[in-house]
């Protein structure tokens, strides 16, 4: 009777089985990457970058600018037809994500930043000669609260701390005789505490013993408008801000 | 059928022969049986992420605070006024937890700050998905009937909008997106009703189609019809996407129940000719500062210039040349309420200007389209092709009406059932991508669809789809005390003589006043207050600029001197701010003393010359006003006032409050009002 039994539960491992290898056939079916259909029609041996990197963006939106690279071969001429591809960390979407140079060498790729705050290293393939040959772009994606700053900067920061002229807006850095620190400049603000940031906004440059030309926001902006501000900042520092935070000790 | 009962039997007697057994198995099953609750729990997919948070701050410094604040179980944020039953932090845990900012590894990570706390609102609201699920993918991707997927983060502005209808600083999308329903014309075809119960209005001016053949010919309806864009790549008027004989039929309609007026044809006989002097058209053009609204494209393909009127880079190839001298002469005559100021341009500028216009155009506009004469038949079926794709809605159209809702109402399109869509083949079923789509591509949906196509980037159609997916059926439900309501532009309208005389030069285009106006150049609704009369006059009659940098300037109307001093006192008289003393005198200081006080203050403790200039030899500030003459231009009461609290008499200026004490604040207006200019310093003295 036994026996019976067992052979009944020994049918079983073997359907469990069969099943458990169809659903690792079909598994592998849905995950293998769909064809390319671009064929490389060339080959190159470096990338460069020709413009859209180092941009500042929103969370889970398209980048302003699309990025663009250019692959050349070994004298540096530009080369048409070869295969590129971008590549980045998950939530990063690329349109296209692959795709071949164009006449003039160029490849372009409309890029939508992930859906967290932070620097995003995104990463750019062809094929190459002998190995693959990378390029790697950065590019900043703010959440709510650093874009409310980088709004508020525009606005009341930007027309001295931004040397950057346009003829829409022109830049007033150059007109002052002591030079402000443009946001970007990590080598300075990252070595100045909130706290030190927040008392230079709200009480102006001379309350760190600062230039006067820096006047006081604190009764024109609310403190969260200089948290905001503050949040811009530290989010496009270059190089990067780390915040000391807390002191782990080892177990 | 023998073996297997034999097997049964057997196996009935194995089990229960014996009571005792039986008893033992019976328990045994009710065992097992009571055990499968708790063990459903321990295995369920929320406990699978407490536990690997738990583990995630183990190791961490701060671990013991970490574990303190956690709590185990289903966490639940029951809002019942917004019907909100969100079970998010059961898994989120780290969303309230500051120290875990350098977690990205979800569920676990802080959320990022924003104005509202995650107890008053929950998450549901802003993100989507259905809140009471406590599997992910019932919460985050359930397309049940009723429900909805987690909105793409790129439209999470559109949260906002629920309960801010007013314009939000922080939301550049969600304003973008809503700005455009007014300006696109979207709201000409489908109705959106606000909370409160009004009607969103729209902000485009389409122009009257009632006298069009007075200003183009049927050959540059038809060309413009076809393709809208080809003529003027920033217009907002839409590609219909029409066949030759729809916009032949339609352009022999619109030209042949157009009506004339009879100050079009009566320049005729004024010699359009250019000018002998061929620099005179670019220099009229650029005194007027007819780009601070009008854009121009320039050899490089990009376009220079305000967007306020419409684009005049083909401008020739469209107006006739006796209609364009009629507009520039009064464009009043034409159109009553157009944004374009008369100009009072003299007979011969309007020559000068109308020739430099005409010689804007392309010759390969337009260039192969020849239409026959129209017959009857076209015209009826003209009209009938207008009454079907609803022009009336946007154009005043003689002999057509204007139709009532001539598209489906948007008031709460994001809380649309997904059940009532009909989605293309391959697309993702969600009421975001379906929105989005039908902005992008809308004849895609079907040949019946009679929205038309409109050229927007994607940053355009992803702020448009932001602010529709706003307009959930929550925004309307929600306890009044939640809703910021929107701050609608007044009815404000000058009186008299003077308000006659503003209307005619469209003040109102570039200014506000209390509360009505564009966004330009500076409100005037306390410019009595601030400005001496004799600066005023002088200005209107040639506005010079105050701020250097700016591009945009107020362009010289040939005033009377009798407008002139209309206009003046009328601003003088009425245009008082209430919390200006009128009667406001220095103190009998020693003036020069005082003068030299404020200097200081000026250059040192304040350092005002970091954005303005008062020696223009040695300042150099660009941002604010040049102050070389404010002394004749502002009175001293209104730089007082300015100096003590600029925001409290033009909100949302950048020049911040310094907080002045009322003698910095005296000594440097005192200083301020000692800057006469060049002309007025030698009086002085």
């Amino acid at each position: 009777m036994t026996r019976q039994f067992a052979s009944y539960m020994t049918l079983r491992p073997f359907t469990w089985m069969i099943l458990l290898a169809l659903s690792v056939l079909a598994g592998c079916r849905r995950s293998a990457p769909p064809a390319s259909e671009l064929k490389a029609t060339a080959t190159g041996t470096a990338i460069v970058e020709s413009s859209g990197g180092h941009q500042i963006g929103v969370t889970g939106t398209a980048l302003s600018d699309p990025l663009v690279i250019q692959v050349n071969d070994d004298q540096g001429a530009a080369v048409t037809g070869a295969l590129v591809e971008f590549r980045g960390p998950a939530g990063v979407n690329f349109d296209p994500a692959v795709v071949l140079t164009d006449s003039s060498g160029q490849a372009t790729t409309s890029v939508t930043l992930g859906a967290s705050a932070g620097r995003y290293q995104l990463s750019v393939v062809t094929p190459g000669k002998s190995h693959p040959v990378t390029l790697e772009v950065v590019e900043t994606a703010l959440d709510y609260q650093q874009r409310l700053g980088s709004i508020l900067a525009d606005k009341y920061c930007d027309r001295c701390h931004d040397p950057e002229s346009s003829p829409e807006r022109v830049s007033n850095y150059d007109n002052l005789a002591v030079k402000p620190h443009p946001f970007t400049e990590g080598d300075t603000l990252n070595k100045m505490s909130d706290a030190d940031l927040t008392s230079t906004i709200v009480h102006g440059g001379p309350a760190l013993n600062r230039s006067a030309l820096m006047p006081p926001y604190g009764n024109t902006l609310s403190a969260a408008d200089i948290r905001a501000l503050i949040a811009y900042t530290r989010a496009v520092a270059d190089p990067p801000y780390h915040p000391a935070g807390t002191v782990y000790a080892f177990k | 059928m023998q073996r297997i009962r034999r097997i049964l039997s057997s196996a009935w007697t194995a089990i229960f022969g014996d009571p005792v057994r039986a008893f033992g198995v019976v328990s045994l099953v009710l065992l097992i049986a009571l055990a499968i609750a708790p063990a459903k729990e321990h295995f369920s997919e929320w406990h699978r992420y407490q536990r690997q948070y738990l583990n995630l701050i183990r190791d961490r410094g701060d671990a013991v605070s970490l574990r303190r604040s956690f709590k185990p179980g289903i966490h639940q944020i029951w809002l019942p006024d917004l019907g909100v039953v969100d079970r998010c932090t059961t898994c989120h845990l780290g969303l309230n937890e500051a120290g875990l900012a350098d977690v990205h590894q979800q569920p676990f990570s802080k959320h990022p700050a924003i104005l509202h706390s995650l107890d008053g609102f929950g998450c549901v609201i802003c993100h989507g998905g259905q809140g009471a699920a406590t599997t992910v993918s019932e919460a985050h991707s359930s397309v049940r009937a009723g429900e909805e997927p987690i909105l793409p983060a790129r439209y999470i502005e559109s949260g906002c909008g629920q309960c801010h209808q007013d314009q939000l600083p922080g939301t550049p999308q969600l304003n973008l997106g809503r700005s455009m329903l007014r300006r696109y014309g979207c709201v000409h075809c489908h109705a959106i009703t606000l909370p409160d119960g009004t009607k969103v209005a729209a902000i485009d001016h389409p122009p009257s189609l009632d006298h069009i053949a007075d200003k183009t010919t049927r050959e540059w309806i038809f060309s413009w019809l076809k393709d809208p864009q080809a003529y003027s790549a920033s217009t907002t008027m839409p590609d219909f996407k029409l066949s030759d004989a729809d916009a032949s039929d339609i352009s022999a309609y619109l030209v042949s129940t157009s009506t004339p007026l009879p100050g079009d044809s009566a320049a005729l006989d004024v010699k359009p000719a250019v000018s002998a002097d061929s620099s005179s058209g670019p220099s009229l053009y650029g005194e007027s500062f007819c780009s601070s609204c009008h854009a121009v494209q320039n050899a490089a393909g990009n376009l220079v210039g305000g967007n306020l009127g419409p684009e005049l880079t083909r401008i020739g190839n469209k107006a006739k040349p006796e209609w364009l001298l009629a507009w520039l002469e009064n464009p009043r005559t034409y159109d009553a309420t157009t944004p374009m100021p008369h100009y009072r341009f003299t007979s011969q500028q309007v020559t000068i200007l109308a020739g430099y216009l005409q010689n804007k155009s392309d010759p390969d506009y337009g260039a192969n389209v020849h239409l026959d004469p129209w017959n009857a038949a076209q015209v009826a079926r003209g009209r009938k092709l207008i009454v079907e794709l609803g022009c009336a809605a946007c154009h005043e159209i003689n002999g057509v009406q204007k139709p009532e809702n001539f598209a489906p109402e948007l008031s709460t399109i994001a809380s649309k059932p997904l059940a009532q869509i009909l989605f293309l083949p391959g697309m993702e079923h969600t009421l975001s991508s379906y929105i989005a789509a039908k902005i992008r591509q809308p004849r895609a949906f079907g040949a019946s669809v009679k929205m038309p196509q409109f050229t927007l980037t994607v940053a355009q159609s992803d702020a448009l789809t932001t602010a529709l997916l706003a307009q959930t059926s929550r925004s309307r439900s929600m306890p009044d005390d939640l809703r910021v309501a929107e701050t609608r532009e007044t009815s404000y309208q000058p009186a008299g003589q003077a308000g006659k005389l503003m209307t005619e030069l469209a003040c109102l285009s570039c200014h506000r006043i209390n509360g009505r106006g564009g966004d330009m150049a500076p409100d005037l609704s306390s410019e009595g207050s601030a400005v001496q009369q004799q600066w005023l006059v002088s200005f209107l009659k040639n506005p010079n600029t105050l701020r250097p940098a700016l591009i945009r300037r107020m362009p010289r109307f040939n005033l009377s001197d009798n407008e002139n001093k209309e206009l003046t006192d009328y601003i003088l008289a009425v245009y008082q701010s209430p919390s200006i003393d009128p009667d406001f005198t220095l103190p009998p200081m020693n003036v020069a003393e005082t003068v030299e006080h404020g200097r200081q203050l000026f250059y040192s403790k304040y350092a005002c010359q970091a954005c303005h200039i008062v020696d223009t030899k040695t300042d150099k500030g660009y941002i604010g006003p040049t102050l070389t003459q404010v002394g004749s231009r502002l009175t001293a009461a209104w730089i007082y006032a300015w100096l003590r609290n600029p925001q409290a008499l033009r909100p949302g200026t950048i020049e911040p409050n310094q907080n002045l004490s009322d003698d910095d604040a005296r000594a440097l207006t005192a200083f301020l009002m000692s800057l006469k200019g060049p002309g007025g310093r030698g009086a002085k003295q």
